[in-house]
C-alpha cells in the first residue's frame, strides 16, 4: 500500500540523511498538510504510506509533577524513532497521564502516540480527551481495552470498562469522519488523527485472533502494534493469516520487540506480565549468557535478531520497541540491525544546523531551553 | 455457577435453537403482550430472565442481550466485559488473566460458536453497550424492536 514517495533526504550529518517531505513546514515540528487519502498531519502516518519501516518506541512516563522527566526520557530516542507512544496507565500502574505526556511532548514538536485506555474512563472522558489531544496537535491515538485493575498497584480501584477497544476505535472514527460524538451531536471541527490498536498474535484463541484484528481493521484501526514478539514463527503464522485476509492492505502492523535483561528477567515477565508469551528456548538463551553483562548483551542480541526476521516478513511495516528500564538499548539496537536504513527521523532540533531555521520569533522558553 | 455456564456453551447448538423456539413463541404471541402493554410485563419478564439467564448462563441482566453473538458465553462475565473478542492478556491455558480459576470468556466463545448455527456472528461488531438498559428486560426489548418494523 506504498503510497506517492514524498520523501526527500539530504545528508545531516556523517552519521546518516534526514527525511524531508516536499511540503516540510516552515516551523520543524508543526502539522504536515494532510494529503488526500490520509487522515493526519503526521510523520508516523505519512512514512508508514510511503511504504518506509517505521520505528516506534514506549515511553514509560514518570511518577512525577516535572516536565524535565518527560523530556529526559524522550531525548533517549532522538533521531532513531519516528513515534513516541505516550502509555495510558499500563499494567493498570498509577503514573503521569497519557494526555499530560503528549501536552508536553506535541510542546516540542515530538510526534506522540496516545495511548487511550477504555479502564479508568467513560466514554465522556474520553472524547473530551480525543479532542483536546487532537487540539494540542497529537496525530496518533492508540486505542486500547487495557489491563485490568487487579494486576497494578491500586487494585482498590473501580474498573470502568464503559467501553472496549473495538467500540472506542468505531467512536473516534465517526467523531473525525462523521464529526459527530457517540450521542449524535455534531462537533465543529474533527479530530484529524491516525487511529490504531493492540494485537496478540501469540495469546489465546490463537484462530480467532486474526478474526479480531479484522474487526478492528473494520471498526477504524489504520495500524496496530503487537504484543511483545519473542516467538517469530508463531508471528509468521499469524501475518500469513492475516495476508490471506486480505488485513496488510487494510492496516499496517508494527511488531512489538524489545529486549530482555536476563532469564530471570524473562521468567518474571512471561509469569507477571499479562499476554507476554516467551518461549523456553529464548529463556535458555538468556540463561547460557554467564558472566557479568553477558545476559544483557545477550538479550540486545535476541532483540536484534527477532527485529532483523520481522522486518524481511511479508505485512510487517515496522517495529515498536518496548524496552522499559533498557531505553538506552534501543538506539544501539536500532543502529546494530540498520533497521533505518541511513535515515535519521525528525526529532526536536534535527534541522537546527543544515535544515530550514526554526522561527526565532514564536519560540516558547521551554523550546529554547532544550534546543541550546 | 461456572459448571453450568460452560456446560451452555458445550450445547451451544442446543441452546440456539431452544433460543429460536421462544423467539418464534414471543412474536406469535406479541400481539398479546401489546395488549397487556410491555411496560407492566418488564418486571415478570425480568425476573424470569434474570433467574433462567442466570442458572446457564451467569446473566448480569446488562439488558442487551449477545448471546448469540458470543457462542453463548456471556461477555458481562468478562471482568472487562468485553463485548468484540478477548483481550491480549489471555493465558496461555485459556483462562483469565485476571482470575485465573476461569476460563476466557472468549475462548469459550470461540469454543461454542464453532458449533452452533450462526456462530459466525461472533465476526459482527458489537455497539457499545447502553447502560441505561442495565436490569431491564432483553428479551422484550429484542421483541420491541423487531416487531416495531
Amino acid at each position: 500500500m506504498a503510497d506517492r514517495l514524498l520523501l526527500r533526504h539530504h545528508r545531516l550529518s556523517a552519521l546518516g540523511q534526514a527525511e524531508d517531505f516536499d511540503d516540510e513546514p516552515i516551523n520543524p515540528g508543526d502539522p504536515l498538510p494532510i494529503l488526500p487519502g490520509h487522515h493526519s498531519a503526521g510523520r508516523l502516518e505519512r512514512l508508514l504510506r510511503a511504504g518506509v519501516f517505521a520505528i516506534t518506541a514506549e515511553l514509560s512516563p514518570p511518577d512525577s509533577a516535572r516536565a524535565e522527566d518527560v523530556y529526559a526520557r524522550a531525548r533517549i530516542f532522538n533521531g532513531y524513532v519516528d513515534g513516541i507512544n505516550a502509555t495510558d496507565g499500563s499494567g493498570a500502574n498509577c503514573h503521569m497521564s497519557s494526555v499530560g505526556v503528549c501536552a508536553l511532548l506535541t510542546r516540542l514538536g515530538y510526534a506522540p502516540v496516545m495511548q487511550i485506555s477504555c479502564r479508568d474512563r467513560n466514554r465522556i472522558a474520553i472524547q473530551g480527551d480525543v479532542l483536546g489531544a487532537a487540539a494540542m496537535g497529537v496525530n496518533n491515538l492508540l486505542c486500547l481495552t487495557g489491563d485490568g485493575v487487579a494486576v497494578g498497584d491500586h487494585p482498590a480501584a473501580k474498573p470502568v470498562f464503559d467501553l472496549d477497544s473495538v467500540a472506542l476505535l468505531g467512536i473516534v472514527r465517526a467523531m473525525r469522519e462523521q464529526a459527530r460524538f457517540e450521542s449524535g451531536r455534531a462537533l465543529t471541527t474533527p479530530p484529524k488523527v491516525f487511529l490504531g490498536s493492540a494485537a496478540n498474535p501469540f495469546a489465546p484463541p490463537l484462530d480467532f485472533q486474526v478474526a479480531r484484528l479484522a474487526k478492528k481493521a473494520q471498526a477504524g484501526a489504520e495500524f496496530v502494534q503487537t504484543q511483545y514478539c519473542f516467538d517469530v514463527p508463531r508471528l509468521k503464522r499469524f501475518m500469513q493469516q492475516a495476508c490471506d485476509a486480505g488485513l496488510d492492505e487494510r492496516l499496517f502492523t508494527l511488531v512489538g520487540i524489545g529486549p530482555l535483561a536476563s532469564a530471570r528477567a524473562a521468567e518474571w515477565m512471561r509469569t507477571h506480565v499479562p499476554g507476554v508469551h516467551i518461549p523456553d528456548a529464548v529463556i535458555d538463551r538468556l540463561r547460557r549468557a554467564r558472566g557479568k553483562g553477558a545476559a544483557k548483551a545477550e538479550g540486545k542480541r535476541i532483540c536484534i535478531d527477532i527485529l532483523e526476521r520481522v522486518r524481511e516478513m511479508p505485512g510487517v511495516s515496522g517495529v515498536h520497541f518496548m524496552a522499559y528500564r533498557q531505553e538506552e538499548a534501543v538506539a544501539e539496537i536500532i543502529d546494530r540491525s540498520r533497521a533505518l536504513d541511513g535515515r535519521i527521523p525528525w526529532y526536536p532540533g534535527r534541522d537546527r544546523r543544515s535544515g530550514p531555521a526554526p522561527n526565532v520569533e514564536s519560540p516558547t522558553e521551554l523550546q529554547q531551553e532544550v534546543l541550546a | 455457577m461456572r459448571v453450568l455456564r460452560y456446560w451452555s456453551v458445550s450445547r451451544a447448538g442446543a441452546m440456539q435453537r431452544v433460543y429460536q423456539a421462544l423467539e418464534r413463541l414471543l412474536i406469535q404471541i406479541d400481539p398479546l403482550l401489546r395488549k397487556i402493554g410491555y411496560q407492566r410485563l418488564e418486571a415478570p419478564f425480568a425476573a424470569v430472565e434474570r433467574l433462567l439467564k442466570g442458572w446457564f448462563f451467569d446473566c448480569r441482566m446488562c439488558g442487551h442481550c449477545v448471546l448469540q453473538s458470543t457462542g453463548m458465553s456471556c461477555p458481562m462475565n468478562c471482568p472487562k466485559q468485553l463485548r468484540n473478542g478477548p483481550c491480549g492478556g489471555v493465558r496461555a491455558d485459556g483462562s483469565c488473566e485476571l482470575d485465573p480459576a476461569m476460563r476466557c470468556v472468549w475462548v469459550e466463545a470461540v469454543r461454542g460458536a464453532a458449533h452452533m448455527p450462526g456462530g459466525e456472528r461472533i465476526q459482527v461488531i458489537q455497539a457499545p453497550l447502553d447502560h441505561s438498559l442495565a436490569g431491564r428486560s432483553a428479551w422484550l426489548r429484542e421483541l420491541r424492536l423487531r416487531t416495531a418494523a
